[in-house]
């Protein structure tokens, strides 16, 4: 049984009832580094949200399940399922400038939910916190902990929010591209800190991207996104070696290298576009009746 | 997304109710004002000592002719409050424009002239600021004699700078903006950039200050007349009679009531209409 | 840096305090009219008007009263009031606590409504509850608190006697006070029959200044916290575990606080400057009743102190405000 199992998802605008994502599923063991990809607007954050039941007001699901370490999140009530997405999953954000509260010091941004939501004493999750941001490499770690988000830079900050993340000793954590609102200078250095962290607390990770070069160094297996749709779905060895669809051929085939990520892109060809788009209208009219 | 533009939708209709409802009522006002003598049913002034106190129509022992009552000197309340209208739409409109006019000005200037004008504007503006509003027209109206005028000068000293505030900084911030800089590169004059660049773009926000201000006006006059500070004492006034009927409250509450009532109705008019126009304008509601 | 500012604060109130001494000054003078003359019991001969205006220094130039009566003021001396022949000193600070006691709870109720206006609103976004809050808001904002005043004598003191609408305490009372804060100090004489009655009397003219105040707070708190709603570290709080109130509570109402803040300073200061014709309203004996009473009698000292200080509160509550800025916005702390 996978960690976290994601069955015929179905998401859909409330009002207009557009569809977001179109019966995805997926599956990620425990440990594994599950890679999503796929174009800006392919739906890629949606299904993070899904799982850690954070989608926008405006957006409703239409069907599907969700199940969490044995347990379909969307059968519980709000309250418990809060509680226990809380305490399996945790979320490492994009934008490290946004997502800590400036008007709060860094130290219970680390620790509430331990104290708060596991049950935790203080000292031992100041403890704790001080451990994962030695971890992390912070330097003073207790000196940090006193101090407000403005008084770090976005490297630091991204490592807290990744401790923070790591804090509670989750089974799963979305990565939701977590280095783009970094400097490219500082990308790699977290980049390597996130799949270090990841390998040696075993935990599971979906992780979001644009990048393929980055998957290729740190996931075990993916999924590629297309209009919500999940078009391909294997092992990266598998996927680099031969991809199955020939959207993804294109997408391997417009991938800079790793090496070289100025390098130019080659649009994926007209025709498959083209061809892809008939064929989520045919499984919109097909779905809708 | 969605369900935003839905609830923008509701808004806006809302809105539109809000802003008919609100000129409807300012317009009926107006009308009953203008033909105060033909609409109503007493003379404001006639006191009969026969008929004081008499409940509005509704209740036991009202007198036909009289339909909300009088007051302890048997004056029509209804007619009063008609006539009322004339004096508070006067102040309204002569006083807000004219407030209107110089706060606006002094404003426009201090925000985009900047330099000592400004700094004298804003200082002035500062002790303005740290002067109790209503006392301060309480005491102008008692230095300058009560009256129309009076009430009319006290409203335009006091509440000059509710317009220079807001419109200093629309001016300011408009200033530096790029269409700024290009109209004075292109040769036009600083006065002549504030007359033709800058006032058009602060004008929807003068034209709603004024639509507030005009309420404020009604209620600063009613507060004048209640302190017995307005006109004489027997021209029917909306506060003089809010005064009267809060000292006889337990014996007539009607005489009370209705100048209340009326007062409440054109304030919220006022302010409705105001906001209806604001959100006209804001390009970023609209 | 802070203390440069500070000090640079501290002149501009200056001048601001001597404008506004200044123009009562000059305007209370255009008086026409001897005010002296009107003391005076009929009968009252030329000299005695002479000799009571030499008193009172009111035969002199204005520049030179101003002078005197400016260094009165250095030596706290503030005159005395021509009506009461007291000082105007004791007769002000006699009716201060009445009114600071009124602003307070004014000040306490408005934020207790507009803030539970403002949360309730967030929480229950996108629902008819909240078409109702705004528009209730809408209409509180637009109304003065003259008016509310009005009506709340009517609902509570005509139609439904539940309230005091007239005076600070019932008059029969003993009041075994020391203090003028009547309110603070029945609490803590423990005369918790004494406290019912004074909170009693000051309910309705709190009401009527607080509802105005109370829209505005709810009208913008709650469009500050519904845009910091939609900040990224609400998002991640929620994957936290924590439920809706913990998050509007916790993490956006701390940060979605500070532009209120800046508002209600100024708000608090119109607030005050409303309890002039509320207290007038509900004939409760603070300083705006004392204020107009002193105008209609002509009482220049008395007038004068009266402006003066409501001037001294209103600089007072924007430093004071400007400085609570300071400290809960820890961006501005340290930085
Ligand atoms: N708050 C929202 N309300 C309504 N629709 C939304 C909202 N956020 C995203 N969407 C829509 O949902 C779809 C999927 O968005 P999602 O954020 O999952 O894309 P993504 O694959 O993560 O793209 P990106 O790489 O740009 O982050 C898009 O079509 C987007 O327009
Ligand atoms: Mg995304």
């Amino acid at each position: 049984m996978s960690f976290l199992s994601v069955k015929n998802l179905t998401l859909r605008l409330r009002d207009n009832r557009a569809p977001l994502l179109r019966d995805v599923s997926l599956e990620v063991s425990a440990g594994e580094v599950h890679g999503l990809v796929g174009e800006s607007g392919a739906g890629k954050s949606m299904i993070g949200k899904a799982v850690l039941g954070i989608l926008p007001r405006a957006v409703e699901i239409a069907g599907g399940e969700i199940w969490l370490d044995g347990v379909d999140l969307l059968a519980l009530p709000p309250a418990a399922r809060r509680k226990r997405v809380g305490g399996l999953a945790a979320l490492i954000p994009q934008d490290p400038l946004t997502a800590l509260n400036p008007s709060r010091r860094i130290g219970p941004q680390i620790t509430d939910r331990l104290v708060d939501i596991l049950g935790w004493k203080r000292a031992e999750a100041e403890a704790r916190a001080l451990d994962l941001l030695g971890e992390v490499q912070i330097n003073d770690p207790a000196r940090v902990m006193r101090q407000y988000p403005h008084e770090l830079s976005g490297g630091m900050r991204q490592r807290i929010l990744i401790a923070s993340a790591f804090a509670a000793e989750p089974k799963l954590i979305v990565a939701d591209e977590p280095t783009t609102a970094l400097d490219v200078t500082v990308q790699k250095q977290i980049l390597r800190l996130i799949a270090g962290m990841q390998a040696r607390h075993g935990t599971a990770l979906l992780f979001v991207t644009h990048d393929l070069g980055v998957v290729s160094k740190v996931c075990q297996s993916l999924s590629v996104l297309y209009a919500g749709r999940i078009l391909e779905q294997s092992t990266v060895r598998d996927f680099f070696a031969a991809p199955s669809h020939p959207y993804s051929a294109a997408l391997l085939g417009a991938t800079p290298k790793y090496t070289d990520p100025e390098g130019s892109l080659t649009p994926v060809p007209e025709a498959i576009i083209a061809r892809l788009r008939a064929e989520i209208a045919a499984y919109d009219e097909a779905h809708h009746g | 997304m969605a369900d935003l533009t839905d609830g923008r939708g509701a808004v806006k209709r809302r809105i539109g109710t809000r802003l008919w409802l609100a000129g409807g009522w300012l317009t009926l006002l107006l009308l009953a004002a203008v033909f105060a003598p033909l609409v109503a049913p007493q003379d404001p002034l006639a006191q009969d000592l026969f008929l004081t106190r008499l409940p509005p129509f509704w209740e036991k022992g009202a007198e036909a002719g009289y339909w909300l009552g009088t007051d302890s000197l048997g004056r029509d309340v209804l007619s009063r409050v008609i006539y009322g209208a004339r004096l508070a739409l006067v102040v309204a409109l002569v006083a807000g424009s004219i407030t209107c006019i110089i706060g606006s000005a002094l404003g426009l200037m201090a925000g985009f002239l900047r330099g000592w004008v400004d700094l004298v504007i804003s200082r002035l503006i500062d002790i303005w600021m740290a002067f109790p509003p209503v006392l301060f027209s309480i005491l102008l109206i008692a230095v300058i004699g009560p009256g129309l005028h009076s009430i009319i000068l006290a409203i335009v000293i006091i509440d000059w700078t509710r317009f220079a505030r807001v419109v200093r900084a629309e001016a300011m911030a408009q200033g530096a903006m790029d269409y700024v800089a290009s109209a004075q590169v292109a040769g036009r004059g600083r006065i002549g950039t504030m007359l033709r660049e800058i006032l058009p773009n602060v004008l929807p926000t003068i034209v709603v200050l004024l639509t507030l201000e005009m309420g404020i006006a009604v209620i600063v006059e009613a507060i004048l007349s209640f302190v017995n500070l307005s006109i004489s004492t027997d021209d029917p006034t909306w506060g003089g009679m809010i005064a009267e009927g809060r000292a006889s409250v337990y014996q007539a509450w009607w005489v009370l009531v209705f100048p209340l009532i009326t007062l409440f109705l054109t304030v919220l008019a006022f302010s409705q209409l105001g906001e209806g126009l604001k959100d006209r304008f804001d390009p970023v509601l609209r | 840096m802070f203390w440069q500012k500070l000090i640079a604060r501290i002149g501009t109130t200056a001048v601001t305090l001597i404008g506004v001494a200044v123009i009562v000054f000059v305007v209370i003078r255009v008086v026409p009219g001897n005010p002296v003359a009107m003391m005076l019991p009929p009968g009252a001969t030329e000299a005695d008007v002479a000799r009571l205006t030499a008193l009172y220094g009111l035969d002199k130039s204005i520049p030179a009263q101003f002078l005197i009566w400016v260094q009165g003021v250095l030596h706290g001396d503030f005159g005395t009031s021509i009506t009461t022949r007291q000082p105007v000193l004791d007769l002000v600070l006699g009716r201060l606590p009445a009114t600071l006691e009124l602003s307070i709870m004014a000040l306490v109720m408005a934020v207790a409504i507009g803030g539970t206006a403002a949360l309730t609103g967030t929480r229950l976004r996108g629902t008819k509850a909240e078409g109702a809050i705004d528009v209730a808001n809408g209409m509180a904002l637009s109304v003065p608190d003259f008016l509310w005043g009005l009506a709340l004598i009517l609902l509570f003191g005509v139609l439904m006697p539940v309230f005091h609408i007239s005076g600070r305490v019932t008059p029969s009372l003993e009041l075994p006070f020391t203090t003028g804060f009547y309110l603070f100090e029945s609490l803590f004489r423990l005369r918790f029959d004494l406290w019912a009655d004074i909170v009693s009397h000051m309910l309705m003219p709190a009401l009527a200044l607080a509802i105005p105040l109370a829209a505005i707070i709810g009208q913008l708190l709650k469009q500050s916290l519904k845009e910091t709603m939609h900040l990224d570290y609400v998002t991640l709080s929620r994957t936290k575990g924590y439920g809706e109130n913990h998050v509007i509570t916790r993490e956006a109402l701390p940060n979605a606080i500070l532009p209120t803040l800046t508002l209600v300073g100024v708000q608090f200061t119109f607030l005050i400057g409303g309890t002039v014709i509320v207290e007038r309203l509900f004939s409760y004996e603070g300083l705006g009743n004392m204020a107009i009473d002193a105008v209609i009698n002509r009482d220049l000292p008395l007038i004068q102190g009266i402006v003066i200080l409501f001037a001294v509160i209103f600089t007072a509550v924007n430093l004071v405000v400007d400085l609570l800025y300071t400290v809960l916005n820890p961006r501005l702390r340290h930085g």
